[in-house]
């Protein structure tokens, strides 16, 4: 069975291995991370100064809908799913994912569905151009045609997503090595069998909200018309039901990141174990009762304004646990700073600013003057670009001396931390203030008392681009280098995952490891 | 495959075909389920019948503001207006009101009434026993027609509420008539 | 190990966040200051929501200074470059029930104010004017439920300024033709709907933002005590001209409200009268160049030549010197391949538009002699829709 892997594009096209699928993954990811950032910048320049002076009003849209979806379904979901690929067997000593075959097939159908997404810019009327959460009747009866491909689209990511979630689910469930019980997974394993329990349980959602606009737009049924006895606002019902546990998609699995790294630097274990899988499920659980937080402003009675307000406030009880068992991690441990333990701490302080604004927004009166302004933007960066990005790239230069076999340069590492956090910064923590002050966000010129903060913020979205140049760089630099990493790299890790030499073999764990 | 992936399998598959089949085919439903009772929305009910000497006793007779509102979406071109704005009504008793529509154009049309309530709380109790939005509204090039409503407002209306606001909005259903004879409207 | 910039993480770190406090610290001090803060409004609901932005803002900065102190701390103190050993201790049921229950206290803390400002919010009384807001890609319409009044409201920021051809004005895009009209001192009931997709109407300054939803109605309300203008804008995403739709109000003491009412009912109905009315030839034409000098001459500029490269010259064009069908549309309904003309069809009257479109017509050494009476511009409108 140990052979190693077949020569040439064969190996990657038919390839059943969870570590070249994972890096399939992951490859996939980061190009859809530059194509969804170039966006951003397209969005940044435009927003440099007031006027219009690069894009159209209806191209800006355009950039604005795909921004967000590529970075949601292309960017940080892929993402994760090629971490988990890679690390999930390893990490619960198992030999490959469950489902090889179908492994291979829910990667693949990725690059089709982005295609199909972005070749809708270059269609008759132009892109969706109805916002990521594209609300009907924008994005049925007003929709540009190309709206078609978008929902097809839309089901190719999802039935993707579903495929890889039913791989990590059997995979964590089945394939464990004797010994490895569930409460002695790693978190990273953990924080994944949740969030694959979420998948399953909302992206069906999501195939039924597109399957309905598709019925609306061609075959004359009326769920979102009201002129037939639909409902607008019953699309945003369903999509949110939906949206939500999926915005906790993208942050889950970084929980479980950050909680590998952050004791490995800090040389101690994680604090509050138990504590930290117990909140990760009722942060999962409570997802579920909170959606319409995102729709305070459609006229919900007041009970349900209240209900959905105390729900959401609710969530910051298990996240402020998260983030306690964290700090507390860290304190009296042995500290040092390697690039993955920088972005980790960032993650931590940035991820807990954007949940301040979160338990913000989730007072109903005061969400009526923060809703769909850039406050909202501002908050849902700040838990996504440090949250979801932070803890990808955290996780990427903690594990990839043990994918490549070498380390990665250190000093680069660190200057892209540097230039991504103030790029970071820079962009978006002025969007609270203009936010505050009134500018509603998806518009593509604003007043003048806007002008000089989004300058600002324009500047940074540009250097945090320039910091990714820097990442991929040292990511490629370090495939090519040739300073061995040792098979620990760190100073006692703990995990699997470290006992296997670096680079891990093309087969691991064909024969159960002993788990003590 | 070992039996255990095999019957875990099912399992996952039988839960995604579940949540698509909730999503699609039960959320939505339950959705008007939901606005029927809690008037979410400011959607109001089908037909009304009165159940025998139900509002015969009011112990509490009070007086309600009840104001109509006309809309047209967009590109319907007919003329529709409320004949009053505002009328006066006692809780529980029937109360019959005309809107006024008037196809301007040279072509037949149809067009469909769809109702809303506000405050959305007052729905509930806003019985509609006759209604020119429950059928949808053909005509011809030049007509022009009085519709009539007739409503009982619910004693058990919250006390605090002391207006209601009555908005329809006229859809342009000509196209979709072309095709569809059989039209089903709440 | 290297370091890159400031050689102490932690330290950078630390400058970091003395920046963003200090910038806190500025935008407490400036909380009146609308271009860091949330506005304080003018209204007892803005007011309390104010307040209650603030108080949950204090908490979360409390919180923010003990979780961050100890992290802080912890990154200066206990580094292994400074020898620090770590400890081994990784439970405490105490620790962790104590930080499960005070963040639960503080939630109701913060959840008992919220309560009650919704529950006024959500408050039904009777109101003393009714206001029905229409939301249209792009741009609003009022109507004074049981006034026989209506109007539409457009941005009226010229184009020249947002193609940076001009200099911008302070209140651009924040600027309309007719801006809504309120009373002091009256309850004022707005009720939301949309003619095509989803709006959402917003005036920071009243806290009010609800969502106009086409088929649906919603209702709002606001009291405001003083009189002045207030600038909102459209708060979801409608398609192209999302961020062109401002809205502004006036709120005016009760008196000169009732004038100004009074004033453009008479004008709304002289309007209705002239729609109905067949005018001379000579009528049309001065009548029209007005409407020109209004709603045409910022782009096709007063000669009717318009700007090469730019805007089209409308003497000796193809439109106003062709067939008149063509003409109509084109000022009806907008230009299909440049959007800088747009659709006068509902922004002007019937009377405005034939008169505009008799005087393009025959004016700029056109010399067409034909013109267009208002019934047949309505004609047209319903015909073409």
């Amino acid at each position: 069975m140990s052979h190693g892997p077949a020569k040439g594009i064969g190996r990657w096209l038919f390839t059943t291995n969870h570590k070249d699928i994972g890096t399939l993954y992951l490859w996939f990811s980061f190009s859809m991370f530059f194509i969804g950032g170039f966006f951003a910048l397209v969005i940044r320049a435009e927003l440099f100064e007031p006027g219009l002076q690069i894009v159209e009003p209806e191209f800006f849209n355009q950039m604005t809908t795909l921004h967000g979806l590529i970075m949601v379904f292309g960017a940080v979901m892929p993402a994760f799913v090629g971490l988990a690929n890679w690390m999930i067997p390893i990490m619960i000593g198992a030999p490959d994912m469950a489902l090889p075959r179908m492994n291979n097939w829910s990667f693949w159908i990725l690059p089709f569905a982005f295609a199909i997404l972005l070749s809708t810019l270059f269609m008759e009327g132009g892109g969706p151009n109805f916002g990521w959460t594209f609300y009907a009747p924008l994005s049925t009866t007003y929709a540009p045609p190309s709206v078609t491909f978008f929902i097809f689209a839309i089901h190719i990511m999802g039935a993707s997503s579903i495929m890889g979630a039913i791989n990590i689910i059997a995979t964590i469930l089945n394939m464990r090595a004797p010994g490895m019980t569930l409460m002695k997974m790693p978190l990273f394993v953990w924080t994944w069998l949740i969030t694959a329990y979420l998948l399953i349980a909302v992206m069906p959602v999501l195939a039924a909200v597109v399957t309905m606009m598709l019925m609306d737009i061609h075959f004359g049924t009326s769920f979102f018309d009201a002129a037939g006895g639909g409902d607008p606002v019953l699309f945003q019902h369903v999509f949110w039901f939906f949206g939500h546990p999926e915005v906790y998609i993208m942050i889950l699995p970084a929980f479980g990141i950050i909680s590998a790294i952050i004791p490995t630097f800090a040389r101690k274990p994680l604090f509050g174990y138990a504590s930290m899988v117990y909140a990760t499920a009722s942060i999962a659980l409570l997802s579920f009762i909170v959606w319409a937080h995102h729709m305070f402003t459609v006229g919900i009675p007041l009970v349900g304004e209240l209900f959905f307000m105390y729900a959401t406030m609710l969530i910051a009880v298990p996240t402020g646990v998260k983030v306690f068992n964290w700090v507390t991690t860290m304190f009296r441990g042995s500290l040092t700073f390697e690039t993955p333990m920088l972005f980790a701490v960032a993650f931590v302080i940035l991820f807990t600013i954007g949940g301040f604004s979160g338990l913000m927004l989730a007072i109903a009166p005061a969400d009526f003057q923060y809703h769909d302004t850039y406050f909202v933007v501002a908050h849902f960066h700040y838990v996504l670009v440090p949250g979801a990005i932070f803890s990808i790239t955290a996780g990427v230069y903690y594990w990839l001396p043990k994918w490549t076999g070498h380390m990665y340069n250190e000093l680069m590492g660190k200057t892209h931390f540097w230039l991504a956090f103030i790029g970071l910064n820079l962009t978006f923590f002025p969007m609270h203030f203009v936010g505050l002050a009134g500018m509603p966000r998806r518009i593509p010129d604003y007043a003048l008392q806007f002008a000089d903060f989004n300058m600002i913020s324009s500047c940074g979205a540009f250097l945090f681009g320039a910091a990714q140049v820097v990442f991929l760089f040292n990511v490629v630099r370090t495939i090519f280098s040739k300073s061995k990493a040792s098979a620990e790299v760190w100073e006692k890790p703990t995990g699997l995952e470290w006992q296997l030499p670096s680079p891990a073999p093309y087969h691991t764990f064909t024969k159960p490891p002993v788990i003590q | 495959m070992d039996t255990r992936t095999k019957i875990l399998l099912l399992k996952i598959n039988t839960s995604v075909v579940a949540s698509f089949v909730f999503a699609f085919f039960v959320l939505p439903p339950l959705y008007d389920v939901f606005c029927d009772i809690t008037g979410l929305n400011g959607k109001t009910a089908g037909r009304y019948t009165v159940e025998d000497d139900r509002f015969n006793q009011i112990e509490d007779a009070r007086n309600i503001h009840v104001q109509f509102i006309a809309n047209n979406n967009e590109s319907m071109p007919w003329i529709f207006k409320p004949r009053d704005f505002q009328v006066e009504t006692i809780v529980g008793k029937s109360k019959t009101v005309f809107y006024f529509a008037q196809n301007p154009t040279l072509n037949d049309m149809v067009g469909q009434a769809i109702p809303s309530i506000s405050p959305a709380e007052a729905a509930r109790y806003f019985h509609k026993t006759e209604c020119f939005c429950f059928n949808n509204q053909p005509l011809i090039a030049g007509e022009s027609a009085d519709l009539a409503l007739q409503f009982i407002v619910d004693p058990d209306l919250p006390k605090h509420i002391k207006t209601i606001t009555l908005s329809y909005t006229m859809f342009d259903i000509t196209p979709e008539k072309r095709t569809q004879l059989t039209y089903n409207s709440n | 190990m290297l370091h890159i910039g400031p050689n102490n993480p932690a330290k950078a770190f630390h400058a970091f966040y003395l920046g963003i406090a200090v910038s806190t610290l500025c935008f407490t001090q400036n909380a009146f200051s609308s271009s860091l803060n949330m506005t304080e409004g003018v209204t007892s609901v803005s007011k309390e929501i104010y307040s209650l932005h603030m108080n949950i803002f204090w908490w979360c900065v409390a919180i923010g200074v003990v979780v961050f102190g100890v992290m802080f701390y912890t990154m200066i103190a206990h580094r292994k470059e400074h020898g620090a050993k770590a400890s081994n201790f990784h439970e405490s049921t105490f620790l962790e029930v104590l930080w499960t229950l005070i963040p639960f206290v503080i939630l109701i803390a913060m959840a008992v104010p919220a309560t009650s400002s919704l529950v006024k919010i959500y408050d039904t009384e009777e109101a003393d004017i009714d206001i029905l807001i229409t939301g249209y890609q792009w741009k609003w319409k009022y109507e004074y439920l049981g006034e026989d009044l209506s109007f539409f409201s457009n941005l009226s920021t010229p184009n020249n300024e947002i193609y940076n051809r001009l200099e911008k004005n302070p209140n651009y895009l924040l600027e309309v033709d007719n801006p809504l009209v309120i009373p002091t001192g009256k309850k004022v009931r707005f009720l939301l709907t949309s003619n095509d997709v989803i709006h959402s109407w917003w005036i920071p300054d009243f806290a009010v933002k609800k969502d106009a939803i086409p088929g649906f109605i919603n209702e709002a309300w606001t009291i405001v005590d003083a009189p002045g203008i207030f600038r909102g804008q459209c708060a979801e995403l409608c398609g192209k001209n999302h961020g062109f739709m401002p809205i502004v109000v006036e709120v005016k003491p009760e008196n000169e409200f009732n004038q100004w009412l009074s004033e453009q009912k008479a004008v709304a109905a002289k309007l209705e009268e002239l729609n109905s009315t067949t005018f001379t030839f000579e009528d049309l034409v001065t009548r029209g160049e007005q409407v020109y000098l209004n709603n045409c001459a910022a782009c096709h500029q007063a000669n009717g030549k318009g700007v090469p490269g730019a805007f089209p010259s409308i003497a000796g064009s193809k439109i106003a010197t062709g067939a008149l069908s063509d003409h109509l549309n084109i000022v009806i309904f907008g230009s299909q391949k440049n959007p800088a003309m747009q659709a006068f069809g509902a922004q002007l009257s019937e009377a405005d538009l034939a008169a505009v479109i008799t005087y393009q017509r025959n004016a700029f050494g056109n010399n067409m002699g034909d013109s267009v009476q208002p019934k047949e511009i309505l004609a047209f409108k319903q015909n073409n829709k």
